[in-house]
């Protein structure tokens, strides 16, 4: 598969070279990208899932070391792996049933050869195992302990497929199946991180109301479009939007904002503290949320989340769920940050002679971010596609995504 | 200068507090004991003899330790900064070159930048507000649209007189309702009050006579001047505000003293009465912004950089106009000189050469003169650019000045006086003060120290240079905001000297604080609620050290404090130029502003300053030493008096 090799290289070379901005563009080239891998990939009889989950796995692995900054990649091969597995189980259970099937009737013209863990195992324990691997950890599955649960099927199918080699043709059909179900899966998820935008907009007419006064900063679509969901409902509003230095995204927003007829002000950054006071409430996009509800976002957002807090004004974020990642950052200022070009914030020539770090005194270090990190505390409110959230329950919905085994590629 | 002492000893007290509508005097017996020793020692302390200095204290109720600024420390300093400059080391980086800045230009003033926009200070001044601010349209619709109708009307371009027509019904009925509730508010009985007031104030004046005519006569022209002026039945709503502190006279002398310690309302100018008022008085005409933004109705918006080519070719036919005050005010306009200590010496020696050319006009007295001619200029800087809360409390020192020269001086002996007292002002308040501070603040910082400064602070420069002369090793960390970048200057010229420096921007604040050991802030001036008014950013500084748990160090002089509370940034601030966010400089790139600037949805807000609370700050380092923000109104109290005496 020379094709797929050569996407992924690409891609892994566009992510080395930062050239795909934003998390929502990562997220849907990653699955698409993994999608083709997919469907590129040519499955053992025995053992598909695994075969699989090892080829995302590897590609993940690539392209998470290429952009280990920008979540979303992580996250989304963490969700296509989380597919794999879920569409396996649910064959497996479709399988158990028609095991039980045909323990019942004893009959075997039924076509049993979809069991793949049948001759070796009981159904509790396929069942057990179904659960494990199906559910993320759990007080249930932890009490049950069921070591190396995942595992068990797959290894006692290969036993299976011996007996079963004379089904060779159906065996095909089943492997069709599982790649099918999880093409079908993994473009659902496509349409998910497409859609995430209406999802969330449709719920800004319960969190804004006439008159209110929003500030934001950086150049969320995501906010753009919630912003926009709630004048088209009649809100009138004002924002201010913060400029977002060295990047001036504030600057492509409010542009975008007048164009749809918002009332649009445009602050400096530095101007973010005194503003506040008269703000009703603060929305940004994140660039991605950590487990323990903490937000990565445009460089400046902690000053902005420091003085809501200060004057108690709701900072919202909004965040499609590729964005939720079931990391816990540690020190995520630094470890999940980008430093970008000093051209940025200094002309080049006008202090280049200082920029010399061997220089012992009078040199100069220029430092731009690209993040920034907002603890849990500061969050009054996550805003996702499925309804609003308490950061501090950010791990359990992030549970909901991604299954146990997957956290560490 | 005794000559000058001694009738003051018998000054009348109630006659006195005429004259000073800003001290913060108590009652009148109390008066005269009080402030005696006081205006003695300060007086004492002029000629390098105070070992007293301090002394005047001891009487004030309140203990508070005596000023650092003593002898030992001013006078050196103030000679090397008066005489021979590089006499005393820190004396290098000092004010030296910006002596001459009114001759000068953009080459000496490039660090400071630090603005003060307070329309502050005394009550001609205020009445006085140049008003091109906003017309009739403005205060309507601000009043009777509600906030959801939010679109600015570009009306406003209009003159005065069309754009009243223009506004129509709307209007005539807001002002209607205005005229109603001013009249039920002065009464006709208040009203009589006032004149009956003044009238008493003038016998007493009188029939004092002989001993101290020129300090009562003049102090009084100044308040008869302020209350006649505006008490036309045009504007009532001046002689609402007035009344309210002449009404009082009645009630004694001391009822009178407390209204005068609250300072005078500035000029609101969403009040279209006032600010039409204005408008027809200005020299600079400024045309308003198309596009304001609604929240900030009551300060002024214009259009910058258009009428400056105007002003400059009127500068040799404006009689009126000093051409010291005039050069200085258009490089206020054109921000060549900014930053609160260099506009305030700026002005003070534009005022010198004001006084130093100056001739009583025939049947002309010289204190009654002088004050309306300063009124004049200052209303003139005003429209150049909102005083600073510096210039205000210098304004109101030589103000002061003059009402209390005595008659006796001839006019060449009170002119000689006043030059010397600004003179004095200048390097006692403000470059010693600076000397003091700088004093105190080097002794703060360590070895392996990492500090972080914002924009341009000029004492904090002068720190971090003084402290590199002193070999200790620390880095300086320049954050720096859009869109003045004042932090490159300080950065180029840091690295100049050989400090390392790392720089950033505003919003990187969170990311370099880890660091950090100490921030270093500037201020354009502390009120008494400990509140810093500064360049807008350094709340947001000031929040993140806080929130890191870097302890914040304030350097400001104390001739910025101001009696003066706030609680927001947007009650009063000063609004910079909008174009300047829309156009990044020096980034082509950044261009997707570019022709929505006359879109009506579309403002661009230009904060000049900002409001630090008081829990931010850990520490004000300030010439009387280095203090809590809950030390700032004792200060004001204290030393207020000594200000206004120096």
């Amino acid at each position: 598969m020379p094709d797929v090799q050569s996407m992924v290289a690409e891609f892994v070379n566009k992510l080395r070279k930062r050239k795909i901005e934003g998390s929502q563009a990562t997220a849907k080239c990653t699955v698409e990208l993994l999608r083709s891998v997919i469907s590129h990939q040519r499955v053992p009889h025995a053992n598909q899932a695994a075969a699989l989950i090892d080829a995302v796995k590897a590609v993940g692995q690539q392209l998470v070391a290429a952009n280990p900054v920008e979540l979303a990649v992580g996250n989304v091969v963490r969700r296509v792996l989380h597919i794999i597995r879920e569409e396996d189980l649910s064959l497996t259970t479709a399988a158990m049933a028609g095991l039980d099937l045909l323990d019942a009737s004893d009959d075997d013209d039924i076509d049993n050869c979809k069991g793949i863990g049948y001759p070796a195992m009981s159904a509790a324990v396929v069942a057990a195992a179904a659960r494990s691997t199906l559910r993320p950890p759990s007080l249930q599955t932890l009490l049950e302990g069921t070591p190396e649960s995942a595992t068990v099927p797959y290894t006692s199918s290969s036993g299976a497929d011996s007996e079963s080699k004379s089904k060779s043709a159906d065996k095909s059909s089943l492997t069709r199946k599982l790649k099918h179900d999880v093409i079908e899966g993994v473009n659902q998820l496509i349409q998910e991180i497409s859609g995430c935008h209406e999802q969330i907009a449709e719920q800004a007419i319960e969190h804004i109301h006439q008159n209110e006064v929003i500030l934001t900063l950086g150049s969320s679509r995501t906010v753009l479009e919630f912003l926009c969901a709630a004048k088209e409902k009649k809100r009138s509003f004002r924002v201010f939007v913060a400029e977002g230095a060295p990047r001036y995204q504030g600057h492509l927003l409010a542009k975008e904002l007048v164009a749809r007829g918002l009332q649009t002000t445009v602050i400096t950054d530095s101007a973010v503290f005194a503003m506040i006071s008269r703000v009703n409430m603060v929305i940004i996009g994140a660039h991605a949320v950590m487990a323990n509800g903490g937000v990565i976002g445009p460089v400046g957002v902690n000053m902005a989340a420091l003085a809501a807090k200060k004057h108690a004004v709701p900072f919202v974020v909004l965040a499609g769920s590729h964005k939720l990642c079931p990391l816990y950052p540690h020190n995520p200022e630094v470890l999940l940050n980008e430093l970008r070009s000093p051209s940025e914030l200094l002309d080049f020539g006008e202090f280049s002679d200082c920029l010399d770090f061997g220089a012992g005194s009078g040199s100069l270090q220029v430092v731009n971010p690209t993040f920034d990190y907002v603890p849990p505390n500061l969050v009054s409110l996550f805003i996702t596609d499925t309804g609003g959230h308490n950061p501090s329950y950010m791990y359990r919905l992030i549970a909901d995504y991604y299954s146990a085994d997957d956290l560490v590629m | 200068m005794e000559s000058r002492r001694n009738p003051r000893a018998v000054v009348d007290p109630k006659v006195r507090q005429v004259g000073f509508f800003t001290s913060s005097q108590p009652d009148s017996s109390s008066t005269q004991q009080q402030t005696e020793p006081i205006s003695a020692s300060a007086s004492a302390s002029s000629p390098p003899v105070s070992t007293i200095s301090p002394s005047g204290n001891s009487l004030s109720p309140v203990m508070i330790p005596p000023p650092r600024l003593n002898s030992s420390d001013t006078f050196p300093l103030r000679n090397a900064a008066a005489g021979a400059t590089s006499a005393v080391s820190p004396s290098s980086f000092s004010y030296s070159n910006r002596r001459d800045f009114p001759d000068g230009s953009t080459t000496a003033s490039p660090g400071r930048h630090s603005r003060g926009s307070f329309v502050k200070s005394s009550a001609p001044v205020a009445s006085s507000l140049p008003g091109i601010g906003m017309d009739s349209m403005a205060a309507a619709k601000s009043s009777s649209v509600p906030a959801s109708g939010l679109t600015t009307v570009s009306v406003v371009t209009m003159p005065p007189g069309l754009a009243e027509n223009a506004s129509g019904m709307e209007v005539q009925s807001d002002q209607k309702k205005n005229s109603k509730s001013l009249k039920e508010k002065t009464t006709k009985a208040e009203r009589r009050a006032i004149q009956e007031a003044q009238r008493a104030a003038k016998a007493a004046a009188k029939a004092d006579g002989g001993k101290v005519p020129p300090g009562t006569s003049a102090s009084l022209a100044s308040t008869s001047v302020k209350v006649a002026k505006p008490a036309k039945p045009s504007t009532q709503k001046n002689e609402v505000a007035v009344s309210a502190g002449v009404t009082e006279k009645k009630g004694g002398p001391s009822e009178k003293d407390r209204k005068k310690d609250a300072p005078h309302p500035r000029m609101q100018y969403d009040d279209e009465s006032r600010v039409v008022k204005a408008k027809r008085r200005a020299v600079v005409k400024q045309t308003e912004a198309k596009n304001r933004v609604e929240l900030f109705r009551h300060l002024p918006q214009y259009e910058h950089g258009t009428q400056l080519p105007d002003l400059e070719a009127k500068f040799f036919q404006l009689d009126p106009m000093h051409p010291a005050v005039y050069k200085v005010g258009l490089q206020y306009l054109s921000g060549d000189i900014s930053g609160g200590n260099a506009r305030c010496i700026a002005m003070l020696q534009a005022f010198q050469d004001v006084i130093k050319d100056y001739s009583t006009p025939p049947e002309k007295n010289l204190n009654r003169d002088m004050t309306s001619k300063i009124s004049s200029y200052v209303s003139f800087l005003i429209e150049c650019r909102p005083l600073s809360i510096s210039m205000g409390n210098a304004i109101r020192f030589v103000k002061n000045r003059i009402a209390k020269l005595p008659i006796t001086l001839s006019e060449s002996e009170a002119k000689a006086a006043l030059q010397s007292d600004i003179e004095r002002f200048i390097n006692d308040k403000i470059i010693g003060a600076d000397m003091v501070i700088v004093k105190h603040a080097v002794t703060k910082i360590r070895d392996g120290d990492v500090l972080l400064t914002y924009g341009s602070p000029t004492a904090v420069e002068m720190i971090l240079l003084h402290a590199h002369e002193l070999k200790k090793k620390f880095r300086v960390l320049v954050v720096d905001s859009r869109p003045k970048l004042e932090g490159q200057l300080l950065l180029r010229r840091l690295i100049k000297r050989g400090i390392s420096c790392t720089y950033t921007h505003i919003n990187a604040i969170s990311y370099i604080m880890h660091e950090v050991t100490k921030v270093f802030l500037g201020a354009s001036s502390v009120l008494s609620n400990g509140t810093v008014y500064s360049r807008v950013g350094t709340a947001c500084v000031a929040m993140v050290a806080s929130a890191f748990r870097v302890p914040v160090l304030l350097c400001c002089e104390a001739y910025k404090f101001h009696e003066r509370v706030q609680l927001d940034s947007i009650c009063s601030n000063e609004l910079g130029d909008p174009n300047a966010i829309s156009k990044v400089h020096g980034r082509e790139d950044i261009n997707y502003l570019d022709g929505l600037t006359n879109n009506a949805n579309l403002q661009f807000l230009n904060l000049m300053y900002d409001a630090t609370p008081s829990d931010y700050i850990s520490m004000i380092i300030t010439d009387y030493g280095m203090v809590p923000p809950t030390s700032v109104p004792v200060i004001v109290r204290e030393y207020q008096k000594e200000h206004l005496l120096v």
